[in-house]
């Protein structure tokens, strides 16, 4: 089969020719860079991803092609996906299908043989910014215009395209070589009452799913615009708030349901859930210059001292300053001392910036969600 | 936590002499280890017996001490040092198990040594088998089942619980004879009752067999607060069943998804926590089953591994350094990353680049073992290389390892048969390991294999035989290429889609030399070509983050992707050209040479910038050059480097053989060799020229001459008269010398080992029997040369000079002797015009001096003169290439030292089987020790016990010498009779003995009936062997006698000179007990002076 041409055009004129895979067709959006060595599948189905193209640092990808069970959402949800090789021929005793045919079945432009160490390099200087991948239209200076054209992320809604239209009951826990996802009902037995939790879908990551039943949680997932109220008639024991895409600053209805629930029920967030609370609670959120997209990026737990190597895949950040005594910064980055974790004990909330139910990544970070049960037992930190 | 302020005096033990399993890599660590403490202030003691390390330098540690590694040598250390702390992980396993000895002997607790890093039940716990696979059981992981036996019955007992197939592995072998594999009950008893022969203790380990499985390492730290990160995953290309370090692996791992590489990152946590290793660097192994995933836990190793080094390479992360920091109380996230300098070590290295490991071998110094590999590592190098993608490592790998290849080249004969043959052929190569499996995959793809097939016959993961198959299948499309590119050689341009073609050639790693192959070119005519088209490599930058922060540090890579991240500097800078792989003739010495080249330039205000290709080395880290370049040591590769820096000057006479053999090709293209010129070399080289320098200055050599056939041979032979030296030109380490003293032997050579050609000549000298060997180390500026040291051999000449042991100052030739051999070496030294260090060798027979050899480069002997002289002649010749005078440095004359100062040669015999141990012209010496003391004797006897024989002070010594040495032997023999030996021998030699006053007992040999004298060294009834080779007559017999003491760790002595010398330094022994002293105190440097230079620079801190 010969190689089809396709093109990475950047918004600040610079372009990239490679070969395509995966669709044949065009897609725009905001270009970042993730450092993550393995999870390109969890990546690729990551809904928090909704409006960007990713580039992978890591140059060989694809290699352990795409199997049943490595997904975070329903669908793969990057706008594009480039890559210095991408691997026709995969190989893992899990695999079912290649990285090129799963992406043509969700009509996913790629394009491989791309300098991608160049490409983060200029991200990292430039900051993040708007491209155009195509293999259909090969003018570049037409592509780079198409990419100036193409509306930024900042104050977009991205949410209302990802999260799901109607509640559910989430029936999954934790993965195992072999046995794959066990079910909620083997969790049953190792815990007394189940809580129950209300996760508000903002474009969860099924892992957090995973996570909270295998810590013994309930869990119900409702869309991102259910109000407070209808939230409160369920009579949860906590609230959970999900990852999701773009700018929390576009989604002020779900800042505005948060402020309501704040102090009438225990609140975790991860990610944009935790940029909400950070609004909600008053403060202010910032957009950071390329984002964290990886897994070792080291947070430190303020209040043990110790560091975890986190998962982390956000472009916006919480400002501290902002916060003023009204919560406490319980977690650091420390590659950039930005917020990673916020927590008002008298509101019985907390968040981080972060993701603790990795996939991908490490699993130094799975205390929070039993700190979230304690929490829901109401042991939490006072 | 901050640094801990109750420890100021901390031990470092080193790993010793660098035998396989065992290389440079702890020099690396060690020496990291060392600054680090050193610049946090601690005072350092250190011990190691190599002197041919970094570490061992009087600037890197405060107290050096080059004694034997011994339990008791270290106590006396310990006793007169009187440390805080033993810091026992940087010194591979021989530092581990000194530190479990010395707290066993209760030594530790007793001077109040505290051990930092890991503690003793820690090292325990991953140490014993048992204890590990209980703890393991702990946190619910999972060991491959295991048994020990001591009988067959207790064999066919445990055998149901582990199954078939199983490994059955002899104990305390010391490594030698490896394991055995059983797929039957039949197999199994055939196994068992061998390998309960094999062992000294009759104890044998029965394991489940995961040969075949998939084979992951991961890089594990710790800190004081219990923050663990993973530094590198490794994959191994080769599966189990194959020993890592002969594995060709690659990081980071390739072939797991998230979910499972995180299964296995959790488990390493639980394992270092379990095991309680405190801080720093662990090296924990896997098997995954490549159809279920099924994971088990191989083995930790609790302290820096050869693996960590190569991770450290791997990823700009100095794990050596940085565990040295954390045993001394700080945690990871107060360590800054020198790399980024704005983030913490608390975090985990990404990578965006392949980095493949192959490991080097020569198993063709020993052609009576077979070229198997298996769970007994046999490597005695390797070579990394970084690329963007798998195949560009791997083919920039390949070409790395200097052995001739420069890509995927054809390993079978044209003419190997029909296909079918052929296909056997591979198929063969393909099932049971070999060095050369790599090249044989690519014959396999060749000749129409299926991957899977391949991957079925070798254990391989089709995701690097698919990567393999590309590369071969690229090279079909180049091949048919050919003509259009041919028809280019002279165009002015290149037309795009033959230059794209040839981008693409390059990014998967194509050399010059193999894409010339391809299209039938020279390398020339394709570098050219290339170069029209505008197609160079660029430089990227490892920086441990995969781009997302700004790295600071120059460690460079070449890549044909579009960015070039190399930014020269506009400063005055020169290029060292390092030594590449490990192997016999060439090792860790050059690379000794290389850093000292670096420290001296950085200390004369120059850029300093290294190439070299090995992971294991001190010149590849980072921290030791102004600029690293990770990059083959191929013309092609130093050619691209020196294009983009344009140096002042490249320095070749520092790296061995390696870069000196691109001396002439890159003084052709235009590149300025400083130091002694490359025309000079040549003469020295090639005989003829050489031939007419001596006759210039009137210096005498052996009968020689040249034959460039077999008649050639014999008439020349017939006319210098037998004995005779055979050998190849232009060698190293004395690859295919061989000694023949007849027509005979002549006529074997040259039909068995080497064929005499035009091109290929053979050389022929007159074999000096009983000579005396010399070695001369000397320096010169082009005006001025200095002796650095004169050193005679123990052994008689006819053995290499590396595998002889050697005495600074000597021992036994007349002061008229060595004032007329100083005579000659100047007289060369100023002929040649050597700017830089040149090496002599000398052979005198009855007063009268023959010149053997002249090397007017750095030579092996380098490092251990300048430690027994106190002065870094390495360093003082890079000066002397960059325009300083001797007599500016201080350097005007010999200074003979007044201490004594042997240095031994240490052998890799026990990991070959059916290797003979006797020593000849051919080197096969894999490192070496030093004694330093004020007399021969225990000098002498200090490197023996360096060397790792036991010398004992009593009991039988055991005889067995051939004819001529009869005479020669009677004095060792009552030397030892007189110290209280018993003494036991053949029943000629106990005839001979008994006949001259040395009652000696006679003793069976092996083919006159039992209990003969093997059965007597199994049985421990031996202390001593001392066999001198009987020629042809009852070779076989000797053979076994030597070989028996070689496994059952018997000292034993082959030569007549090492007899007397072994017999000295026992009868020191039994006199007076050895005693420690330091490198400082014998060169009389103070503490603080020591300490004041290293912070003065040049130390590359």
């Amino acid at each position: 089969m010969p190689e089809q041409n396709a093109i990475l055009a950047l918004a600040d004129g610079t372009v990239y020719r490679g070969a395509a895979f995966g669709h044949i067709g065009e897609s725009g959006g905001e270009v970042v860079f993730n450092t993550a060595m393995t999870g390109y599948q969890e990546v690729l189905t990551d809904p928090s991803y909704r409006g960007q193209m990713v580039t992978m640092t890591y140059p060989e990808i694809g290699n352990t092609g795409i199997n049943m069970d490595d997904v975070e959402s329903s669908r793969p949800w990057v706008e594009g996906f480039i890559v210095r090789e991408a691997w026709r021929l995969p190989s893992n005793w899990r695999h079912v299908e290649t990285l090129d045919g799963y992406l043509r079945r969700y009509h996913i432009c790629g394009i491989s043989g791309v300098d991608t160490r160049a490409l983060t390099r200029r991200l990292r200087d430039g900051g993040s910014q708007m491209g155009v991948l195509s293999s259909l239209d090969l003018d570049e200076k037409r592509l780079v215009k198409k990419a100036l054209d193409l509306p930024p992320i900042v104050g977009r809604d991205l949410v209302r395209e990802v999260t799901s239209n109607r509640e559910a009951r989430w029936e999954t826990g934790d993965w195992d070589l072999g046995k794959g996802y066990l079910p909620a009902s083997s969790y049953r037995s190792r815990f007394g009452r189940l809580p129950r939790v209300v996760a508000i879908d903002y474009g969860i990551k099924l892992n957090i799913l995973r996570m909270l039943v295998s810590h013994g949680m309930e869990v119900t997932q409702v869309p991102s615009e259910t109000t407070a109220a209808a939230i409160l008639a369920r009579q949860p024991d906590g609230v959970f708030l999900s990852n999701g895409p773009g700018d929390p600053e576009g989604v002020p209805y779900a800042v505005h349901t948060v402020r309501e629930l704040l102090g009438k029920v225990p609140i975790f967030g991860i990610c944009l859930g935790h940029q909400i609370m950070g609004l909600a609670l008053g403060g202010k959120t910032f957009k950071l210059s390329f984002g964290h997209h990886g897994c070792n990026q080291p947070v430190m737990d303020l209040s043990t001292g110790k560091v975890e190597i986190t998962s982390q895949n956000h472009n916006f950040s919480v400002d501290a300053a902002s916060l003023g005594d009204r919560a406490r910064i319980t977690h650091l980055n420390l590659n950039d001392r930005t917020v990673e974790g916020i927590s008002v004990p008298s509101l019985r909330c907390f968040s981080v910036q972060y993701h603790p139910e990795a996939s991908p990544g490490p699993h130094d970070s799975r205390y929070l969600f039993s700190r979230f049960y304690r929490y829901l037992l109401g042991e939490g930190e006072r | 936590m901050p640094k801990r302020t109750d420890l100021r005096k901390i031990l470092l033990i080193g790993s010793g002499p660098i035998i396989i399993g065992q290389a440079c890599e702890f020099d690396y660590s060690g020496t990291q280890a060392c600054k680090a403490l050193k610049e946090e202030g601690f005072t350092v003691v250190l011990v190691n017996s190599n002197p041919a390390t970094i570490m061992t330098d009087t600037d890197f540690a405060d107290r050096t001490y080059i004694e034997p590694i011994t339990p008791g040598m270290v106590a006396k250390i310990i006793a007169r040092e009187r440390p805080d702390a033993l810091l026992p992980t940087i010194g591979g396993q021989t530092g581990l198990n000194i530190a479990v000895s010395l707290h066993e002997m209760g030594v530790l607790e007793t001077y109040g040594v505290e051990l930092i890093g890991a503690n003793f039940d820690a090292i325990q716990k991953a140490e014993d088998r048992d204890r590990f696979r209980k703890a393991m059981e702990t946190i619910h992981l999972v060991v491959p089942r295991s048994g020990y036996i001591r009988s067959l019955e207790e064999a066919l007992e445990v055998i149901p619980q582990i199954g078939y197939p199983a490994i059955i592995r002899p104990s305390f072998t010391l490594g030698g004879t490896g394991a055995g594999v059983a797929y039957n009950r039949e197999e199994y008893e055939d196994a068992v009752r061998w390998a309960l022969d094999a062992s000294p203790k009759r104890t044998v380990l029965i394991e489940q067999s995961v040969i075949g499985w998939k084979e992951f390492e991961l890089e594990v730290m710790r800190d004081l607060k219990d923050n663990v990160v993973i530094v590198c995953s490794i994959e191994n290309l080769d599966p189990m069943g194959i020993h890592t370090g002969d594995s060709i692996t690659v990081a980071p791992a390739q072939t797991l998804t998230d979910k499972e590489y995180q299964l296995m990152r959790n488990a390493a946590i639980r394992i270092i926590r379990e095991i309680g290793v405190d801080t720093g660097g662990s090296n924990i192994q896997f098997a995954i089953h490549p159809e279920t995933g099924e994971m088990v836990v191989i083995e930790m190793n609790p302290r820096v591994s050869r693996s960590s080094a190569l991770a450290s390479k791997a990823t700009g992360f100095p794990i050596a350094k940085i565990a040295a920091k954390l045993a001394v109380g700080y945690t990871l996230d107060e360590i800054p990353n020198d790399i980024t300098r704005e983030t913490p070590a608390s975090f985990e290295p990404t990578i965006d680049y392949v980095v493949t490991k192959i490991p080097r071998f020569t198993f063709e110094k020993f052609p009576q073992t077979e070229d198997v590999l298996g769970t007994q590592m046999k490597s005695v190098g390797e070579v990394m290389a970084i690329g963007r993608t798998f195949k560009e490592s791997l083919q920039k790998a390949l070409r790395s390892l200097e052995t001739g290849v420069y890509g995927f080249e054809p390993v079978l004969p044209p003419d190997s048969g029909e296909p079918d043959i052929r296909r056997k052929a591979i198929a063969e190569r393909l099932r049971r390991p070999n060095s050369q499996r790599l090249l044989h995959i690519g014959e396999a793809i060749r000749e129409a294999f299926r991957i899977e097939e391949i991957s079925q016959m070798t254990g391989i993961d089709i995701w690097f035989l698919e990567n393999i198959r590309q590369i071969i299948a690229e090279e079909e499309t180049l091949r048919a290429w050919g003509g259009r590119f041919r028809a280019l050689e002279e165009a002015a341009g290149i037309p795009r889609e033959e230059a794209e073609t040839v981008l693409r050639a390059k990014s998967m790693g194509f050399s010059d030399r193999r894409l010339g192959r391809l299209f039938g070119m020279s390398e020339d005519s394709v570098r050219r070509l290339r170069l029209r088209a505008g197609i160079r490599p660029g430089f990227k930058r490892v920086d441990t983050c995969g781009a997302e922060f700004e790295a600071y540090t120059p460690y460079f890579y070449s890549s044909y992707d579009e960015e070039n991240e190399a930014a020269p500097s506009a400063r005055k800078k020169v290029v060292i050209l390092g030594g590449g792989p490990n192997r016999i003739g060439q090792g860790i010495e050059f690379d000794y040479c290389c850093v000292h080249g670096v420290f001296a330039l950085r200390e004369e205000g120059f850029e300093a910038i290294m190439v070299n290709c090995n992971p294991e080395t001190v010149s590849t880290d980072y921290d030791t050059s102004d600029r690293l370049y990770f990059e083959p040591l191929t013309k092609e590769d130093v050619l691209a480097i020196i294009e983009e820096e344009k140096p002042e000057g490249v320095i070749v006479q520092f790296g061995g053989q390696t870069p000196l053999k691109l001396a002439v090709a890159l003084q052709q293209e235009g590149v300025p060799i400083i130091g002694t010129p490359p025309d000079s070399i040549d003469r020295a080289e090639d005989r003829e020229r050489f031939k007419g320098l001596l006759d210039l200055l009137g210096l005498r050599q052996p009968p020689n001459g040249i034959a460039r056939s077999a008649e050639d041979a014999e008439i020349i032979a017939g006319r210098i008269g037998y004995p005779v030296l055979l050998r190849p030109s232009y060698v190293l380490g004395g690859r295919a010398m061989e000694i023949v003293h007849d027509e005979e032997g002549l006529r074997q050579y040259l039909t068995h080992a080497v064929q005499a050609s035009e091109e290929k000549p053979v050389l022929i000298d007159k074999f000096l029997e009983d000579a005396i060997e010399i070695d001369v180390d000397a320096i010169a500026d082009g005006e001025t040369v200095v002796i650095g040291g004169v050193m005679e051999h123990i052994e008689e000449a006819g053995v290499h000079s590396g595998d002889s042991a050697c005495s600074l100052p000597p021992h036994s030739i007349s002061p008229e002797i060595t004032q007329e051999i100083i005579r000659q070496t100047r007289a060369l030294a100023m002929e040649l015009g050597v700017v830089g260090l040149m090496n002599v060798q000398f052979a005198v027979k009855k007063g009268e001096i023959f010149l053997l050899e002249v090397n007017p480069r750095a030579s092996r002997t380098i490092p251990f003169v300048s430690k027994a002289i106190g002065i870094p002649l390495a360093k003082m010749a890079a000066k002397v290439m960059v325009g300083r005078k001797l007599g500016d440095l201080g350097l005007t004359e010999y200074v003979v030292p007044d201490h004594v100062s042997v240095k031994e040669a240490v052998f890799p015999f026990i990991k070959f089987p059916h290797v003979d141990t006797i020593l000849g012209p051919e080197m096969k010496s894999t490192g070496e020790v030093m004694g330093i003391d004020y007399k021969f004797g225990r000098a002498f006897a200090k490197s023996q016990i360096a060397a790792g024989m036991m010398l004992p002070t009593g009991g039988n010594v055991f005889l067995s010498v051939r004819d001529a040495d009869k005479a020669g032997m009677l004095g060792p023999a009552r030397m030892l009779y007189e110290c209280g030996f018993r003494v036991a021998a053949t029943s000629g030699t106990a005839e001979f003995l008994t006949r001259n006053g040395i009652p000696a007992e006679p003793i069976l040999k092996i083919n006159e009936g039992r209990p003969h004298v093997a059965d007597l060294i199994k049985n421990g009834e031996i202390a001593l062997v001392i066999n001198t080779p009987l020629g042809a007559q009852s070779k076989a017999d000797s053979y076994y006698i030597r070989r028996t003491a070689l496994v059952y760790n018997i000292p034993y002595v082959t030569t007549l000179a090492a007899a007397k010398a072994v017999a000295h330094a026992i009868f020191h022994l039994t006199e007076e007990d050895l005693d420690v002293r330091s490198l400082q105190e014998y060169h009389g440097i103070r503490e603080r002076q020591a300490s004041d230079r290293a912070r003065g620079g040049g130390t590359g801190r």
